[in-house]
C-alpha cells in the first residue's frame, strides 16, 4: 500500500532527474566538436615547434659567484604563463650565479605586482615597457615610444621617481591584438582592425574582465579606431582561444607572442593594428635600488645575460611548452637556460 | 605570500570605496573616461542578483524533491549527507574552469557551476529537517488516514520549514558571493570591480566586495522574512516556549 501511494514523489524525482541530465546532454553539445580540434592543435605546434627550438649554444655560461650566497632574492612574476615562465628563467638564472633565490610567482595584475616590489615582499619582476608606461605612468598608448630603448629610459626615469629601477630590456616584445579565427577574417575581409568600421556592430569581442575599459583595449578600440561591437563579454584570459573555437567570439583580445599564432597559422589571425592602440612592450626586469645596490653587480648582469636569448620565437616557443604541451613554466625555463648554455 | 602583505593600508580606503560607489572615478589607464558610480554598480549588481536568483532556483529544482523524497523514506542518509559534505569541498573556480572549458562560457556555465555549489546545504538541512520531525506526529497523520504524500506534504514539510529554510539561505549566500567569479566566463557582475583592479583602484576593489556583501545581506534578510511566514504558528509558539 505504501509504496503505491509514494508514487507521485518518485514521479517528482524522476522528472527533476531526467531535467537534470538533458540540460547536461545539451549544453554538451555546444561545445563537443571542438575537444577534438584542440587536441590535433596542440600535437601540430609540438611538431612544428620542436624543429626550430631555441638556436642553442649562444648564451655566455652564468658563473657561480660564492660571495652571492649570503644575498637572498624572491623573484616575482604576474599571473599568466608567460609571465611565470619569465621568472623562473630570472629565479633559476640568479640561482645559478650563487644567489639564495626564491620564487613567488603568479602574483596577481601589474598594480598587484608593482606593490610587492615596492613593500619588499618581492625582489623584481618582469613587466612590459609599455604596460608600465601606460599602466603606471598614465601614458597615453600613443604616446608610448615604438622604440624599445626610448620606451626602457623613459619608463625607468619614472621607476626611478619611487626608488625603483627597471633593468635594459629584453629583445622580444609583446602587445594586446584583436584575434579572430581566419574563416572570419575572410569573411569580412579583415586585414586591419580598421576594417572592422561597419561590420564591428555584428560581431562580439571577448576580452579579459579588465579590457572594457582599459584604453589599450575595448575603451581604445570605441575611442580611437570609433568602433562600436555587439557585444563585449569578459572572460579569463586562459580562455582567449576556447572562445573563438567555440564560436563563442567573432573576435578575441590575444597576445602577440602567442604560440597558437604561429603554430595555428591557419586558424588564427591576428587584425593589424593600423591606428597603434596596442602599444608593444618590451620586458624590462623591475627592482628597487636599494636590493640591487645589496644584491651587486650579478644581479644586473646575470638577467641581463639570460634575457639576451629571449627572442620573438624562442618565447613563442616557451609559451607553447607551458600553454599547449602543459609543461610547469619551470621546466619550460630549465630546458631554456640549458639549451641557449647558460647553464651546463 | 600572505595577500596582506601586499596591502599598505592606506591602499584601502572606505570612505574612498563608498565614494566610488556612489560618484565616477578617474582611472590611470582607460585614456580619461571615468569608471564606477552608482549606474555602473547598479548594472552589475543587477547582473549578480540575476545570475545568483537563477542558480538558487535550479538549485533548489534538484536539491529539494530529492532530499524531501528520501527524507521521507528514511533511506540515503549516507549519501545525503555525504553529498553534502563533499559539496563543500568543491572549489568553484577550479570547477567552473572545466566546465567552461567543457561546455564554454555564458550565464548557463555560471549558473550551473553556481547551483552545484548551492545544491549541499539544501539537500543536507532538508534532509536532516524531514528526519528529525517527531515520529509520533507521523505515526498519527498516518493512523488519521493521511496519504503518504499528505504526511509529507501537510506534518512533515511544515514541520522541517525552518532547517530547510536554513539550507536555503546558507546556499543563497554562498551563491550570491561566489557569483563574483562570473566576470571570468562572460558574465559582467560586481566581480569586475573586484577582478580589476588595475581599472577601478584599490577603492573599486573594496567596493565591489562592500556591494556584495550588502546582496549577500539582502538574500538573507529576504529568506529570514520568509522563513517567517512558513513557519507554522505552533512550531513557533513551541521555539519560543524553549
Amino acid at each position: 500500500m505504501r509504496f503505491t501511494k509514494t508514487r507521485p514523489l518518485t514521479a517528482l524525482a524522476l522528472l527533476v532527474a531526467a531535467l537534470a541530465l538533458a540540460v547536461g546532454f545539451s549544453a554538451c553539445g555546444g561545445g563537443g566538436d571542438t575537444t577534438g580540434g584542440e587536441e590535433t592543435a596542440a600535437e601540430t605546434s609540438s611538431e612544428e615547434t620542436t624543429g626550430g627550438e631555441e638556436e642553442g649554444g649562444e648564451g655566455e655560461a652564468i658563473q657561480s659567484n660564492p660571495a652571492n650566497a649570503k644575498v637572498s632574492l624572491t623573484i616575482g612574476s604576474k599571473n599568466f604563463p608567460e609571465q611565470e615562465i619569465l621568472g623562473e628563467i630570472y629565479a633559476q638564472a640568479l640561482s645559478a650565479a650563487g644567489y639564495k633565490v626564491k620564487s613567488d610567482l603568479s602574483l596577481g595584475s601589474e598594480t598587484v605586482a608593482l606593490k610587492a616590489v615596492e613593500s619588499g615582499a618581492v625582489s623584481g619582476y618582469p613587466e612590459y615597457a609599455s604596460t608600465a608606461l601606460t599602466s603606471f605612468f598614465g601614458l597615453e598608448p600613443e604616446e608610448v615610444p615604438s622604440d624599445a630603448t626610448e620606451a626602457w629610459e623613459k619608463a625607468n626615469a619614472e621607476f626611478e621617481k619611487k626608488g625603483l629601477e627597471a633593468f635594459e630590456p629584453t629583445p622580444v616584445a609583446s602587445a594586446n591584438a584583436v584575434g579572430t579565427l581566419k574563416s572570419t577574417a575572410e569573411k569580412y575581409g579583415l586585414k586591419d582592425v580598421s576594417d572592422l568600421e561597419g561590420v564591428s556592430e555584428k560581431l562580439t569581442l571577448y576580452g579579459s574582465p579588465e579590457c572594457r575599459e582599459r584604453i589599450d583595449c575595448l575603451a581604445g578600440l570605441e575611442k580611437l579606431y570609433g568602433l562600436k561591437f555587439k557585444q563585449f563579454k569578459p572572460v579569463d584570459i586562459s580562455l582567449r582561444y576556447k572562445v573563438l573555437e567555440n564560436h563563442q567570439a567573432d573576435l578575441s583580445i590575444l597576445f602577440t607572442t602567442d604560440p597558437q599564432l604561429s603554430a595555428e597559422k591557419n586558424k588564427f589571425v591576428i587584425l593589424e593594428d593600423d591606428k597603434h592602440v596596442f602599444p608593444a612592450g618590451n620586458v624590462i626586469f623591475v627592482t628597487k635600488k636599494s636590493t640591487a645596490e645589496k644584491a651587486g653587480p650579478d644581479y644586473e648582469g646575470t638577467i641581463l645575460n639570460v634575457q639576451k636569448g629571449l627572442t620573438l620565437p624562442v618565447v613563442q616557443e616557451l609559451d607553447a611548452r607551458v600553454e599547449l604541451e602543459k609543461q610547469t613554466p619551470k621546466e619550460a625555463a630549465a630546458a631554456y637556460l640549458e639549451a641557449a648554455g647558460y647553464v651546463e | 605570500m600572505s595577500l596582506f602583505s601586499l596591502l599598505p593600508p592606506a591602499a584601502y580606503s572606505f570612505g574612498g570605496a563608498l565614494e566610488f560607489i556612489f560618484s565616477k572615478q578617474t582611472s590611470n589607464v582607460t585614456g580619461g573616461n571615468k569608471v564606477g558610480g552608482i549606474d555602473q554598480v547598479l548594472e552589475l549588481a543587477a547582473a549578480q542578483i540575476e545570475v545568483s536568483v537563477l542558480a538558487l532556483l535550479l538549485a533548489l529544482l534538484i536539491a529539494l524533491p530529492v532530499a524531501l523524497y528520501f527524507g521521507h523514506r528514511g533511506v540515503g542518509e549516507l549519501v545525503a549527507v555525504g553529498i553534502g559534505n563533499a559539496g563543500r569541498a568543491v572549489p568553484e573556480l577550479a570547477l567552473v574552469a572545466l566546465v567552461a572549458l567543457v561546455i564554454g562560457v555564458g550565464t548557463g556555465t555560471l549558473v550551473l557551476v553556481l547551483a552545484v555549489l548551492g545544491i549541499p546545504p539544501i539537500l543536507t538541512n532538508t534532509f536532516v529537517g524531514i528526519r528529525q520531525v517527531d515520529r509520533a506526529s507521523v505515526d498519527a497523520a498516518r493512523g488519521a488516514g493521511m496519504t503518504e504524500l499528505e504526511v509529507l506534504r501537510k506534518v512533515e514539510l511544515p514541520l522541517a520549514v525552518p532547517s530547510i529554510m536554513q539550507g536555503i539561505r546558507g546556499s543563497a549566500v554562498n551563491i550570491v558571493a561566489t557569483a563574483t567569479i562570473a566576470p571570468l566566463v562572460g558574465v559582467a557582475t560586481l566581480g569586475e570591480f573586484i577582478l580589476g583592479e588595475n581599472v577601478y583602484g584599490a577603492d573599486g576593489v573594496l567596493a565591489g566586495a562592500i556591494v556584495v556583501a550588502v546582496l549577500a545581506l539582502l538574500f538573507e534578510f529576504g529568506l529570514a522574512a520568509l522563513q517567517r511566514r512558513l513557519t507554522p504558528k505552533g512550531l513557533k509558539l513551541q521555539q519560543a516556549s524553549e
